[in-house]
């Protein structure tokens, strides 16, 4: 499923990029960045509440399909820039981290 | 360093966490333009990323320079921070000495040297107290 299409089916918001991305990686959820470099298939749905232009670069490097911010997390001017410079898609939801990879799961016929 | 070497150099400020991450995205996007197998170019990526943070987190910045020929893609990254006191504890999973501040960004989680360990297939570090550190990743093209 593309992240779009994800994003249309759960009410998100798409806070920046085109969702074209292909999630082929499952979930994945965390804030604490190295352990999410580590971590995180490519192509994954990264859900996190770390909203800054570092989330931006680390989602680059791990080539995840896009980033969920949860708990209604919003993305600033730094933020932004990161985004567009590493091609990110990055999805928004005032839902808590485990009701948003729960709800995606369920939507990507996970759980 | 042979003719057939390509050599790309970055300077890395300290302390700027809005440009953390410059070097390693720009030899990610030489790497992948260069034809690099997805797997080598991720692994360059990530633990060049580690020592790229590491210096703006303790290092006061310094510089990069990433070697790329036939056989493996090597990454020197030089800084004159304060140095590393015991490497063995510096490499343990968890061990860290990141400000509050600095994890409060989602860094500081004791990931870093570790990773570069497990991301490169040769990681060799070189610290003085007082002096700065240096460290050499080297990823080889064959798997090693």
């Amino acid at each position: 499923m593309k992240t779009k299409e994800l994003c249309d089916k759960l009410g998100w918001e798409l806070a920046f990029g085109c969702g074209d991305n292909e999630i082929s990686g499952g979930i994945y959820c965390g804030d604490l960045l190295s352990i999410v470099m580590s971590r995180a298939p490519v192509g994954c749905l990264w859900v996190t509440i770390m909203g800054n232009v570092n989330a931006m670069a680390v989602a680059s490097l791990t080539e995840c399909a896009c980033v969920v911010l949860a708990e209604g997390v919003s993305m600033d001017d730094e933020t932004r820039a990161g985004a567009e410079k590493g091609d990110i898609t990055v999805l928004r939801t005032d839902m808590p981290i485990f009701e948003a990879s729960l709800a995606a799961a369920r939507a990507l016929g996970l759980a | 360093m042979s003719e057939n070497t390509l050599h790309y150099h970055f300077v890395v400020s300290g302390d700027d966490f809005t440009q953390a991450g410059t070097a390693s995205s720009a030899v990610k996007k030489t790497l992948k333009q260069l034809g690099f197998d997805p797997r080598i170019v991720r692994k360059m990526a990530i633990s060049l990323y580690e020592g790229e943070i590491n210096m703006v987190i303790h290092g006061g910045g310094g510089e990069i320079d990433v070697f790329i020929d036939a056989e493996q893609i090597a990454a020197v990254l030089t800084d004159h921070g304060p140095g590393i006191p015991d490497i063995d504890l510096a490499m343990q999973e968890g061990w860290s000495t990141a400000s509050e501040q600095v994890r409060g960004l989602g860094f500081g989680a004791g990931m870093g040297l570790p990773n570069m360990k497990k991301y490169a297939d040769e990681l060799l570090i070189d610290s003085e107290v007082g002096k700065g550190t240096t460290v050499r990743l080297t990823v080889f093209l064959s798997g090693k």
